[in-house]
């Protein structure tokens, strides 16, 4: 389907919802057309071609709210996906700062979609992951490429409510990865490559399949070490699941809800002086970048800490009536089977200036991670603190040493924040936990569990 | 939802360049969701998802398309496009077996939607308020209830026609509570392939159970550190089997050799008294069906026997690979999605100590009663656990709670340092993510106690 039908759709579900009475509705419809090739040992495992489409409604009503979502796009299936919401919203209870925003618009973005990713045949993507594979498999010590996968996407999303916003845009995405054994037995290790662009043009086969290989092969050979508490050094991909947690304790929503460790911390130092975050909707490189949020509210970019001091939390249009504030536009929508609610867009951790050499030198005698197990069991989201599995290398007198796995991690995250003493200066985007833009960090202590 | 005819038509279409195995698999998945959150009952949702999906399988490649709705047209352009990724001769599928029709296998007393939505917020708030009324320092709760349903049906070229009537009703609750600057969290839930009575039977003995957790982790002392005896508690204690034994059995990380138990069929792997199961055929259990996605009807599959490992758990593609039938094993989120090799309750049968015997006969350890989830690399069987409720085990008797603790270790060396089982197994719902899918999937066992594990803690040593 093309934008305009999309829209058309998304308008006759809100003029649907209106004549079942509802004062206010909202409609969300979006459309993907997806690809995902998985191969192994050179052949191709499965390959996945597939649309799927859905809508979802949202019906203000007496304050209440209710929400109905489905894959039935025909105008008996959104008479019934009308009625289903208004009936919905029956059960809640009112809400005097529920309601659509006051304001609406879209943020023009450059490069939300590729139009390569039309130009690639099936051929060469499973080419693209076969080669990761080799790549991976070519290096010394590589027991087994377990896993690679190339996944592409290209949709399209149309939102409009009943105060005459209507809107869309499409968005295309492409990303890989390898999965990959090192060592034998007892002493296997696992390491992960991946990559991520608007189009597999973007994606770097050979870059990723080094990187899946070098992860696992640093580690072979790990063993317990002793417990202590000393300087580490996170990973890109380490700094990333942090910091992906934290971007969700600066959801007003949790803030306002008393679940929050941040809560009534606005305008206070929480971190050192060298974490700056900032939340971008607009990035036109950011996976989750797009013109409007969930609920209509223009994209925009939010500093969320600089020089450690917290300057906001994020805001849909229901948290800042209740808090007297402005939206940030952080309504998210996982899918059309959700309902908009308060998240991150992309989470930029700003570059510091040390190159990771410089970290391992400035940690001495400390540890490098390069994996965390078990974050979102781990972390007391309240008081903030946790205990979590850790695979990595030794540092010794400011040098990469011996492997270590079977060890905890624990610290609790304020701590952590202000025990941060550099952000490293390259920084990449990572795709799992969200989408964030990450770079290595060096922590001035935390306590490691071992032997 | 379809006729045995456009299946067949389908399942040809599908051939028409060849393949070892075409499959239609067809579903409705409808559902409701209920939160209270803050007082107040919020984001009521429904939804109504149809469509279907069409696997060919040729050799070791799979070709897997899906749509949305049941259009003859839309699943005829499915079945022409998957058809085309294979190069072949045509082949004709076998005559599908007589039509089943979606019906429950478990026995659901009360139809979940037609119980009116007021009843179901009427539960949500009757839970806030045994949750509130257990102690003046709970200061914030939230309530879940899900219901949803799955009829599904099933076609392939080698004859199946099966079909599925599913139904699972949850309810969770979770309770803040605050002592001056100490807050803590305590989680429960309830739930099962079966009807609204499950939830409606006692509901707010759900929120009590959250609202003590909570509040008996405000006088928590930080998690000691080390090597120690952990007992572990029943229900969701079993989560540590689910992740640390059994994602190591799915047959597709067995035959990528992805696995630490890949080769060990008939292998002593723990102490001999040790018996466990994966079952998808426990009555009224949160990880039960009738039949897999795959037409496979569910059973009882031992996976160790006197402490030695006796299956794997199969999908119809690996069990066709090793030459062994399936274990109606192949499961998958929805109708967009492939199937895989995946666990349905996976428990530890009962033993006979009995709990206090367990904890009675440990000088110094620790007691795992809940966790807050876990992690595996089933490659190496590397396991991390965070413990939502524990407490320290000091000359046989339960002490002081403890905060901040996480179990480490390694999922056969554990196995292998089990010394006691009890005998009051009891079944969790858990939620298992694999593969980018999310299965409902049963975790339990029986009060376990591990003779030596790592515990990381945050109290300073």
């Amino acid at each position: 389907m093309s934008q305009p039908d999309l829209e058309q759709i998304a308008k006759r579900a809100v003029e649907a919802a209106q004549s079942a009475g509802a004062h206010d509705a909202e409609a969300w419809v979006e459309e993907a057309v997806t690809r995902q090739i998985r191969v192994y040992e050179q052949q191709v495992e499965s390959l996945t071609d597939a649309g799927s489409r859905g809508i979802g409604l949202r019906v203000f009503l007496d304050g209440r709210s209710g929400y109905a979502y489905g894959t039935d796009l025909s105008d008996a299936g959104i008479k019934e996906l009308a009625s289903q919401a208004k009936e919905s919203a029956a059960v809640a209870d009112p809400d005097e700062f529920g309601g659509l925003p006051e304001e609406f618009g879209a943020t023009a973005i450059d490069g939300l979609h590729s139009s390569g990713l039309a130009d690639w045949s099936t051929e060469r993507k499973i080419e693209l992951a076969v080669e990761i594979e080799r790549a991976a498999r070519s290096h010394e010590g590589v027991s087994q490429v377990e896993d690679t996968v190339y996944a592409d996407a290209d949709g399209s999303v149309a939102l409009a409510n009943s105060r005459g916003f209507c809107s869309s845009y499409e968005a295309s995405s492409a990303w890989a990865y390898g999965s990959v054994f090192a060592g034998e037995g007892a002493d296997l290790m696992t390491g992960l490559g991946v990559g991520i662009g608007r189009d597999p043009a973007e994606l770097d086969a050979r870059a990723i399949g080094d990187e899946a290989a070098g992860r696992a092969l640093q580690l072979v050979g790990a063993r317990q070490p002793e417990s202590r508490r000393c300087p580490v050094v996170l990973d890109a991909f380490v700094a990333a699941s942090f910091v992906g947690f934290i971007g969700g304790m600066l959801s007003a929503d949790a803030v306002q809800r008393g679940r929050s460790l941040f809560a009534d911390r606005e305008g206070e130092e929480i971190a050192s002086h060298a974490v700056r975050l900032t939340d971008d909707g607009t990035d036109p490189e950011g996976p989750d970048s797009a013109p409007f949020d969930g609920e209509g509210s223009a994209r925009r970019r939010t500093s969320l800490i600089e020089e450690g001091k917290l300057l906001t939390f994020l805001f849909d249009a229901r948290t800042a009536r209740k808090g007297g504030r402005e939206t940030t536009a952080s309504a998210e929508r996982g899918s059309y089977r959700t309902p908009p609610s308060v998240g991150t867009a992309n989470l930029l951790l700003e570059p510091g200036d040390a190159d990771f050499d410089e970290l391992v030198r400035r940690a001495g005698d400390g540890l490098y991670v390069t994996d965390v197990a078990g974050l979102h069991s781990g972390v007391n989201p309240v008081s903030g603190t946790f205990s979590v599995g850790a695979t990595g290398r030794l540092i010794k007198g400011g040098e990469l040493a011996g492997p270590a796995r079977e060890m905890t991690i624990a610290s609790d995250l304020v701590s952590m924040l202000k025990a941060v003493q550099a952000v490293g200066s390259t920084t990449r985007w990572v795709p799992f936990g969200g989408s964030v833009k990450a770079a290595p960090m060096l922590i001035g202590e935390m306590s490691i569990s071992g032997s | 939802m379809i006729a045995s005819e456009l299946a067949s038509d389908l399942l040809s279409r599908a051939l028409a360049r060849g393949g070892d195995l075409a499959e239609l698999y067809v579903e409705e998945r409808t559902g409701l969701g209920l939160t209270l959150d803050d007082r107040r009952v919020e984001r009521p949702q429904s939804g109504r998802e149809i469509g279907a999906s069409i696997r060919v399988v040729q050799g070791d490649s799979t070709y897997f398309g899906h749509v949305d709705g049941l259009g003859e047209e839309d699943l005829r352009r499915v079945a022409e496009s998957v058809s085309q990724a294979v190069s072949g001769g045509r082949r004709e599928p076998q005559a599908l077996s007589a039509a089943a029709e979606p019906a429950e296998a478990y026995d659901i007393r009360q139809r979940p939607e037609e119980i009116d939505s007021a009843s179901k917020a009427d539960i949500l708030r009757a839970c806030d308020e045994a949750a509130r009324s257990a102690g003046d320092e709970v200061t914030q709760v939230t309530v879940s209830y899900v219901e949803n349903r799955r009829r599904v049906q099933v076609f392939n070229s080698d004859g199946i026609n099966a079909a599925d009537d599913r139904t699972r009703v949850r309810l969770g609750a979770q309770v803040v509570a605050r002592r001056n600057g100490t807050v803590e969290t305590g989680h429960e839930t309830r739930g099962g392939h079966a009807g609204f009575e499950l939830v409606a039977n006692q509901p707010e003995q759900v929120a009590q159970e959250a609202a003590r957790k909570a509040l008996t982790m405000l006088d928590a002392v930080d998690a000691p550190t080390g090597r120690m005896t952990v007992v572990v508690g029943n229900g969701f204690g079993g989560v540590l089997l689910h992740e640390a034994v059994g994602h190591g059995l799915e047959a597709d990380a067995i035959q990528k050799r992805a696995s630490v138990y890949a080769g060990r069929l008939g292998e002593q792997i723990a102490p001999d008294f040790l018996l466990a199961y994966d079952s998808g055929a426990e009555a009224n259990e949160w990880g039960s069906d009738g039949i897999d996605d795959e037409g496979t009807p569910t059973q009882r599959t031992t996976i160790i026997e006197d402490g030695r490992l006796t299956s794997y758990l199969y999908d119809l593609l690996r069990a066709r690979k090793d030459g062994v039938p399936s274990t109606g094993n192949g499961r998958r989120e929805s109708f967009r999605h492939l199937p895989l090799p995946r666990m349905t309750n996976t428990y530890f049968a009962n033993g006979n100590a009995t709990p206090e015997e367990l904890i009675e006969g440990t000088e110094h350890g620790l007691y795992a009663v809940s966790f807050g989830g876990g992690q595996v690399e089933p490659a190496t069987g590397d396991f991390v656990f965070g413990l939502s409720e524990g407490y320290l085990i000091e000359n046989g008797k339960v002490t002081k709670p403890v905060r901040g603790a996480t179990l480490i270790g390694n999922g056969l060396e554990a196995l292998q340092q089990i010394d006691g089982v009890a005998a009051d197994l009891a079944i969790a719902t858990g939620f298992c993510g694999k593969g980018g899918q999310r299965v409902a999937a049963g975790v339990g066992q029986p009060h376990v106690r591990i003779q030596s594990l790592t515990v990381g803690g945050t109290a300073s040593s």
